[in-house]
C-alpha cells in the first residue's frame, strides 16, 4: 500500500496501463512532457515515449474523432478532455459516433478500448466553464459507460477497469478532491467493476446515493444524521449507466428512503432517473417521496458558488424532512 | 457542372509542397525605436501615437499589479497580457471605436484603449456588485456593450464564427462597421476557427481574423500545434487575404490593421492578421511555465519589449520624455492600488442574481428553488456569510 491523493492514483493507474499493454497511448491537451495542467499524465511521456504519450493540437473534436479511429485500429487511447466543460465540441464524436460504431457496423467495427477522462465538477471558484458535471448528457446515450470515482483507491482501481473494458467508458474525475483526497491505494495492479454499486456504510433509515466529489458532502451529512439518531445507509453508485439498480433497489428495499444528490441540475439530472426507476421497483416499500439535493436549474456561479452547491447541510436538511415525512 | 476550383491544367506530375509558401512578417520599427529604411510608416498623429502607448502602459501595470494581488490571495484567478500590449492595443487603435471586438481572454489592452475604466476592470476581477456580469464569471472575463466589446467566454474559439455573423449583420445593415475577432495559434486548431474562415469568405463578410501567435497554449509550443508556416497561410486555403506582422510592433499591427479594415469594410473582404509576439507571463495565475520552457528564452523575448520599442520611437518623434514616461509609471501604479482597495470592499451582488437571466424572466421552478435556497440560508446564517445578511432586500 502506498499513500496518494486522487491524482497520484490516477498517474499510477495509467502508468500501469501502459506498461502492461503497449496498445495503451495517452494523449489530449498539454499531458505530453508537461504531464497535463493537473499533472495527471506526469512521467509518462518520458517512460513510454512520445509516440505512447503527447500533446494534441487544442481541437476537442479531432482528440476524440482520432480516438475513435485509433480505436477502431485495435489501440487502446486514453483521452483527456482539459476539463469536463469543453468536452461538448467533441459531443458529435462521442455521442454519434464512438457510442454507435459497434451497433451500427453489427459488431464488424467498435471502439470498446476508448476510454475519455476528463475533470469534472465545482468548488474551486471556476464559473461556469471550469464546474460543471456533465454526466447526464451522456447518460442517455447507450453504448457509452460513465464512471466516476470518489477517492484515490476507487479512482485506481476504477480507471484500470474503465481502460480494459471493450466498450467506451467516459471516466470523470471530481477535481476539486483530485488533491484534497488522500488515501491507501494498493501499488499493484487491479480493477474494481464497474455497473457495480458499493455500499460504503450499512443503515436501516434512509438510503443516500452520490458519486464523486458529492460522497464527501454524503459522509459529512450522515455525520450530523447521527447525532440525531438517524441510521443512514450510504452508497456509491460509481457507474452511472449501466447502473447497479439491483444495489439501490435492496437497499431502498429495507430503508424505505432514499436521497440522491449530484452537483448537476436537478431538471434533467441523473437522479431523475434513479427516482423514476427505484418508485417502479419500490413503490410499495417507499415512506416518503425520493429526496433530490442537486445544483439549481442555473449555470454554475462563481460569486454565489457556495449556496449553489448542494452541500452537507442541504442533504441533512432533506434527510431530515425524508424521515419526518 | 463547374467544381469552384480555377482550373488550370498541366500534363506533368507534380505536387505542391506543404511548406512551399512562406509568408514574410511585415515589420516598422526595430528596437530602437528607428524605422527600417524603406519601411512603410502608417500615418499616425500625435494624439493617437500617445493614447496607444498610455494604454500600453496602463495594461502593464495593470497586469503586474493584479498578479501580484492574485499572489496576496486578493482575488482568486487573473490572466497577464505582458509582451502582447502592442498586438491588443494597436489594433483596437486602428478601429473605428465602433467596430465590434470579439476577443478571447487576454485582450485587456484593447478595453484600456477604448476606455473602459480601473473602476470597471476592478469590479468584474473581484465579482462585486457592480461587475456588470453580476459575478458569475471567473475574473478577466470582461465584457462591455456601450465600448462595443463581447463579453469573454472561456472556451476556445467559440467566438471565431460568432464574429462572422456578427460581421454579416454588420453588412446587412450597411452602417460601415466591422468585427475583429482575436484568439491564439492554439485556438485557431479548433474546428470553430475553420468554420468561422470558410464561412466569412464564402459569404463576404467584414470581419478581420486577428491572430496573436504568441508561441504556447498553456504548455504546449506552437511547433506542436501545428506543422506549417504559422496560420497566415490558413486564409489563402479559404480564400481570403492574409498578413504577418511583428506583434511586438506597434505601428506595424496599427498599419496592418488599418488596411484590413479597410478591406473588410469597403469590399467586404474577411482579412486574417497573423501577429507573431511571445507569452512573456504564466498562461494564468494557475500556470507555472518553468515546466515547459527555459529562462533564457522568455529572457530574450523580453528584450524585444513592445513597450520599449514604441516609447524608443515617441522619444525620436519629441512626443514624450523620460521625465514623463516615470510620471506615468508612477500615477498608474497609484491609480490601479487606490481603484482596488476600492473594489475588493464592495459586496458580492444579491443572492436574488443568481435566478436572473437564465431565461429573460426566472421560470416559476427557479424562483421556488430560490425561495428554498433563502430558507435554508435562514436556517444556517453563518454558513453562508456572503449573502446571509440580506435576503429580504426589494
Amino acid at each position: 500500500m502506498a499513500k496518494m491523493n486522487l491524482l497520484q492514483a490516477v498517474n499510477n493507474a495509467l502508468d500501469i496501463a501502459m506498461a502492461q499493454n503497449s496498445k495503451v497511448i495517452c494523449f489530449g491537451e498539454d499531458v505530453g512532457g508537461f504531464g497535463g495542467v493537473f499533472r495527471a499524465t506526469s512521467h509518462l511521456q518520458e517512460k513510454y515515449g512520445r509516440d505512447r504519450c503527447f500533446n494534441t493540437p487544442l481541437v476537442e473534436q479531432g482528440i476524440i474523432g482520432f480516438a475513435n479511429g485509433l480505436a477502431s485500429q485495435g489501440s487502446v487511447p486514453v483521452a483527456e478532455i482539459q476539463f469536463a466543460d469543453y468536452i461538448f465540441p467533441a459531443f458529435d464524436q462521442i455521442v454519434n459516433e464512438a457510442a454507435k460504431f459497434r451497433y451500427r457496423s453489427g459488431n464488424l467495427f467498435d471502439v470498446g478500448g476508448l476510454t475519455i477522462r476528463t475533470p469534472y465538477g465545482g468548488g474551486i471558484a471556476g464559473g461556469h466553464y471550469h464546474s460543471q458535471s456533465p454526466e447526464a448528457y451522456f447518460a442517455q446515450t447507450p453504448g457509452l459507460k460513465v464512471v466516476v470515482p470518489r477517492n484515490p483507491h476507487q479512482a485506481k482501481g476504477l480507471l484500470l477497469a474503465s481502460i480494459r473494458d471493450p466498450n467506451p467508458v467516459i471516466f470523470f474525475e471530481p477535481k476539486r478532491i483530485y488533491r484534497a483526497s488522500v488515501g491507501e491505494v494498493p501499488e499493484e495492479d487491479y480493477e474494481l467493476p464497474l455497473s457495480s454499486a458499493e455500499v460504503v456504510k450499512e443503515g436501516s433509515d434512509i438510503t443516500l446515493l452520490a458519486w464523486g466529489a458529492q460522497m464527501e458532502y454524503l459522509d459529512m451529512a450522515d455525520q450530523l444524521a447521527e447525532k440525531d439518531g438517524i441510521s443512514c445507509e450510504l452508497i456509491d453508485l460509481r457507474t452511472i449507466v449501466p447502473w447497479d439498480i439491483e444495489t439501490v433497489v435492496a437497499s431502498v428495499k429495507k430503508t424505505g428512503r432514499l436521497l440522491i444528490t449530484h452537483e448537476a441540475p436537478v431538471t434533467g439530472g441523473f437522479a431523475g432517473e434513479i427516482s423514476a426507476t427505484i418508485q417502479e421497483r419500490c413503490f410499495l416499500h417507499l415512506e416518503s417521496p425520493i429526496a433530490r439535493v442537486a445544483g439549481m436549474d442555473t449555470p454554475y456561479p462563481l460569486a454565489l458558488e457556495k449556496e449553489y452547491i448542494p452541500d452537507h447541510l442541504k442533504i441533512y436538511e432533506a434527510i431530515k424532512r425524508s424521515i419526518h415525512f | 457542372m463547374k467544381t469552384g476550383t480555377k482550373d488550370r491544367v498541366v500534363h506533368k506530375l507534380n505536387f505542391i509542397r506543404g511548406d512551399e509558401l512562406q509568408i514574410p512578417t511585415y515589420k516598422v520599427l526595430k528596437q530602437d525605436g528607428s524605422p527600417y529604411k524603406g519601411a512603410t510608416l502608417p500615418d499616425l498623429e500625435q494624439s493617437t501615437a500617445l493614447r496607444i502607448y498610455k494604454a500600453m502602459v496602463r495594461t502593464r501595470v495593470l497586469d503586474e499589479r493584479m498578479l501580484a494581488a492574485q499572489r496576496q490571495g486578493r482575488l482568486s484567478f487573473y490572466m497577464q497580457s505582458t509582451g502582447e500590449e502592442a498586438t491588443t492595443v494597436g489594433f483596437a487603435a486602428a478601429l473605428d471605436d465602433e467596430d465590434m471586438i470579439m476577443a478571447q481572454y487576454r485582450e485587456q489592452g484593447a478595453l484600456v484603449y477604448r476606455g473602459f475604466t480601473l473602476d470597471e476592470f476592478m469590479n468584474q476581477l473581484f465579482s462585486n456588485e457592480r461587475d456588470y456580469g453580476k459575478g458569475r464569471q471567473m475574473p478577466i472575463h470582461y465584457g462591455s456593450s456601450k465600448l462595443h466589446y463581447m463579453t469573454i467566454s472561456s472556451p476556445l474559439a467559440t467566438q471565431i464564427p460568432q464574429a462572422t455573423g456578427y460581421a454579416y449583420g454588420q453588412k446587412l445593415a450597411g452602417e460601415g462597421k466591422c468585427t475583429v475577432t482575436v484568439f491564439g495559434e492554439g485556438a485557431a486548431s479548433e474546428g470553430d476557427f475553420h468554420a468561422a474562415l470558410n464561412m466569412a469568405s464564402v459569404l463576404k463578410v467584414p470581419v478581420i481574423f486577428l491572430c496573436r501567435n504568441n508561441g504556447y497554449a498553456i504548455s504546449t509550443p506552437s511547433n506542436e500545434q501545428f506543422a506549417a508556416d504559422g496560420i497566415a497561410p490558413r486564409a489563402l486555403g479559404y480564400g481570403m487575404h492574409t498578413i504577418r506582422v511583428d506583434g511586438n510592433d506597434t505601428l506595424a499591427v496599427y498599419a496592418a490593421t488599418v488596411e484590413a479594415r479597410r478591406i473588410a469594410v469597403e469590399q467586404n473582404e474577411p482579412v486574417l492578421i497573423e501577429s507573431m509576439s511571445y507569452r512573456l507571463a504564466a498562461h494564468s495565475s494557475s500556470d507555472d511555465p518553468s515546466g515547459y520552457r527555459s529562462k533564457k528564452e522568455e529572457e530574450a523575448w523580453a528584450s524585444k519589449d513592445p513597450l520599449l520599442r514604441m516609447k524608443q520611437w515617441l522619444f525620436l518623434q519629441k512626443w514624450w520624455t523620460e521625465e514623463e514616461d516615470s510620471k506615468l509609471f508612477d500615477a498608474e501604479r497609484r491609480e490601479v492600488l487606490a481603484t482596488l482597495k476600492e473594489a475588493e470592499k464592495r459586496p458580492i451582488c444579491k443572492l436574488d442574481e443568481l435566478i436572473t437571466d437564465v431565461y429573460d424572466t426566472p421560470p416559476t421552478l427557479l424562483v421556488e428553488q430560490l425561495d428554498q435556497l433563502k430558507a435554508h440560508i435562514r436556517l444556517y446564517p453563518d454558513a453562508y456569510p456572503k449573502t446571509s445578511g440580506d435576503l429580504d432586500h426589494g
